[in-house]
């Protein structure tokens, strides 16, 4: 257990990884830790590249240049190129940002579609996958919709019902685009603690810097690191991104680096009678 | 939970259980295969018709149908079905791999392709050497080459993906059936136009039971093997990216998909020419009433598309005795009002559009 100290356990790991999409070049020398058993918050402006960033680690989005890997049930950490898609589909489950979701599909169906890395093609789902899916559902609200067709959700249950697939895949790390998109402000909260509860290692891109902060363990921030002294405008569209900072939310969603990589001025306070930090923005003053 | 959320509505859609409707498709695909060699230029009484085909299974003396029965009109029926139910697989395969409602078995320009074949081999004589199997080669021919064509098009701009498809698909088609008609508007004999037309608009009357067993056995073959990996053809309906992170490997699911469609497609053209509709409509409704899950999408899109041609070939053979309609007009004339009556049962969305 001496060597764990010294280097704690990784759940995944990027070094120098690049992504071309369509000739541009859309991340460069992306270096990241996924510690596992935490919460690991992507944050950045639009356009930066955070689900690109989220792709690659899925495994779904081949990179052109580095290496990434991926721990497997031993803790080892595999190029994610060796590591067969059935295999990394039982380590990873990744949510997408929008998902059309098949309109004919049951969203029991739907959601058992999570255990496809579990089940052979051709095997009709039992009564186990069943309970599965149900037990999924049911942690984000939805079990007595799950005979019901996927287009009579709203927006909401719909975001809701694909992250229960995610859930229903039973993997140590779960990585969600965007999970709190659609949702009302109740389940904002309380879906990030179910994930969070059910996933060993939780890795989300997120844009709501005030949840980032309560949330997550770590914050990666993905922009340019020639955002400088904060003058320019961090959110024009440029060459290839790369995660800039990375760290304790509170550090990394500091004043400063907040102006830098997002063009916005904001303050930390600590909330009125409940224990935790907020996060208030701004216009920049410079910008007035 | 206090976050108030709406009253629901709990109209669940209503589908048909699967098992009962797949015996029921089963039986009804049977009991009309023997009814339907009673029809055709020489009506049999069907009595007649049960008495030549028991006849056979119980070994005894063969009556006087069983000639018309047996070698014509057996293997025509069977052909039918085969056709029809292989159509309704592609279908199912098609717009499962490409992800487009209007995707039918005929997108990657196999019919187009099979049709310049064909066309070659009526105008000029080109194969004439294989006799009565000239045109079906010369359209197997062509399909499979168009079918490469579609493929080295779309793997040259960056890989099989559904849009490359189908654009390929589509601009290849409306190339080839513009070759198509070069080559009869060359010809200048109007017979070889009629003969030409009459091929592409689809046809099972010149079925043998040694034309037969090759459908057959592709399209037990390709349907049975799509059923195996009825899940992952689910998680690839429901897009790349959550396949991939299913665990499917896209890329050579595709590709196998591919070959496999480009192969059935091209063998059923070359054996009963371009029949339209069956393997764009059967698909959808069978969603329609057993949902969209490939496990039973699958096996009633087949026997359903398969009984569906049987009867379409049983009304072109009578609606205008003495002569006979093309299939694809029968196919046309009924499958458009069919489908547009099943579409408006209920709300119907494939792949998110309505």
């Amino acid at each position: 257990m001496t060597a764990a100290a010294t280097t704690p356990r990784l759940a995944a790991r990027l070094r120098g990884v690049g992504v071309d999409l369509g000739g541009r070049s859309v991340l460069a020398d992306v270096d990241l830790d996924v510690p596992h058993g935490q919460r690991l918050g992507i944050v950045g402006v639009n356009g930066a590249g955070k689900s690109t960033l989220l792709r690659v680690l899925a495994g779904v989005l081949h990179h052109s240049s580095g290496t990434a890997e991926l721990a497997g049930p031993d803790g080892t950490l595999d190029d994610l190129h060796d590591v067969r898609p059935r295999e990394r589909a039982r380590r990873v489950a990744y949510v997408p940002q929008e998902e059309v979701v098949a309109a004919e599909l049951l969203v029991g169906e739907m959601v058992a579609l999570g255990r496809v890395p579990r089940t052979r093609p051709w095997a009709r789902g039992g009564r186990d996958e069943r309970e599965v899916v149900l037990a999924a559902l049911d942690a984000v609200g939805l079990a007595d919709r799950v005979d019901s067709p996927c287009d009579q959700l709203s927006g909401g249950e719909r975001r809701r019902a694909v992250l229960a697939r995610g859930l229903a895949q039973q993997c140590p790390v779960v990585l969600l685009d965007e999970p709190t998109n659609h949702l009302d402000v109740a389940w904002q909260l309380r879906l990030l603690e179910v994930l969070a509860g059910r996933a060993e290692t939780l890795v989300a891109t997120i844009h709501d810097l005030d949840l980032a902060l309560r949330y997550f363990d770590v914050l990666a921030v993905v922009g340019w690191s020639d955002d400088g002294d904060g003058a320019g405008d961090p959110t024009g569209r440029r060459g290839a991104a790369t995660v800039v900072a990375v760290g304790p939310p509170a550090e990394v969603l500091a004043a400063g680096h907040v102006a830098r990589h997002f063009g916005v001025g904001s303050v930390q306070v600590p909330h009125p009678h409940l224990d935790q930090p907020h996060l208030l923005i701004h216009p920049r003053r410079d910008h007035a | 939970m206090s976050h108030g959320e709406k009253p629901r509505r709990t109209s669940v859609r209503r589908r048909l259980a699967f098992w009962p409707l797949l015996l029921l498709l089963l039986l009804a695909t049977a009991a009309s295969l023997v009814a339907s060699l009673a029809f055709g230029s020489e009506r049999i009484p069907v009595g007649e018709v049960v008495g030549a085909v028991t006849d056979r299974f119980a070994g005894r003396e063969p009556g006087r149908w069983d000639v018309i029965v047996w070698e014509l009109r057996m293997p025509r029926a069977l052909l039918a079905v085969v056709v029809g139910a292989g159509l309704a697989v592609a279908g199912v395969g098609m717009q499962t791999l490409v992800r487009n409602p209007l995707a039918d078995p005929f997108l990657l320009g196999i019919s187009s392709g099979a049709s310049v074949g064909a066309t070659a081999v009526i105008t000029t004589g080109f194969l004439g050497a294989l006799g009565i199997y000239a045109v079906s080669t010369g359209a197997l021919l062509g399909a499979i080459g168009s079918a490469l064509l579609v493929w080295l098009v779309a793997t040259a701009q960056g890989g099989l993906t559904p849009l490359r498809l189908v654009l390929s698909g589509v601009v290849l088609s409306s190339g080839l059936s513009a070759i198509a008609s070069f080559l009869v508007f060359l010809s200048g004999d109007p017979r070889a136009a009629n003969s030409v037309m009459f091929w592409m608009l689809g046809s099972v009357g010149g079925a043998t039971w040694e034309k037969l067993w090759i459908p057959a056995l592709l399209v037990a073959l390709l349907g049975a093997g799509m059923l195996a990996l009825h899940r992952w053809m689910d998680a690839m309906a429901a897009g790349p990216d959550t396949a991939s992170a299913l665990g499917v490997n896209v890329t050579a699911m595709r590709t196998t998909l591919f070959v496999g469609l480009a192969v059935l497609v091209g063998v059923l053209v070359a054996v009963s020419g371009g029949i339209g509709f069956v393997g764009l409509i059967v698909p959808h409704a069978a969603r329609l009433v057993v949902g969209a899950r490939h496990r039973v999408v699958l096996p009633v899109a087949a026997l359903g598309g398969g009984l569906f041609l049987l009867w379409v070939d049983v009304v072109a053979r009578l609606a205008v005795r003495p002569q006979e309609i093309p299939l694809g007009v029968v196919t046309g004339v009924v499958g458009a009002p069919l489908f547009l009556l099943l579409m408006g049962r209920g709300r119907y969305r494939f792949g998110g559009q309505q």
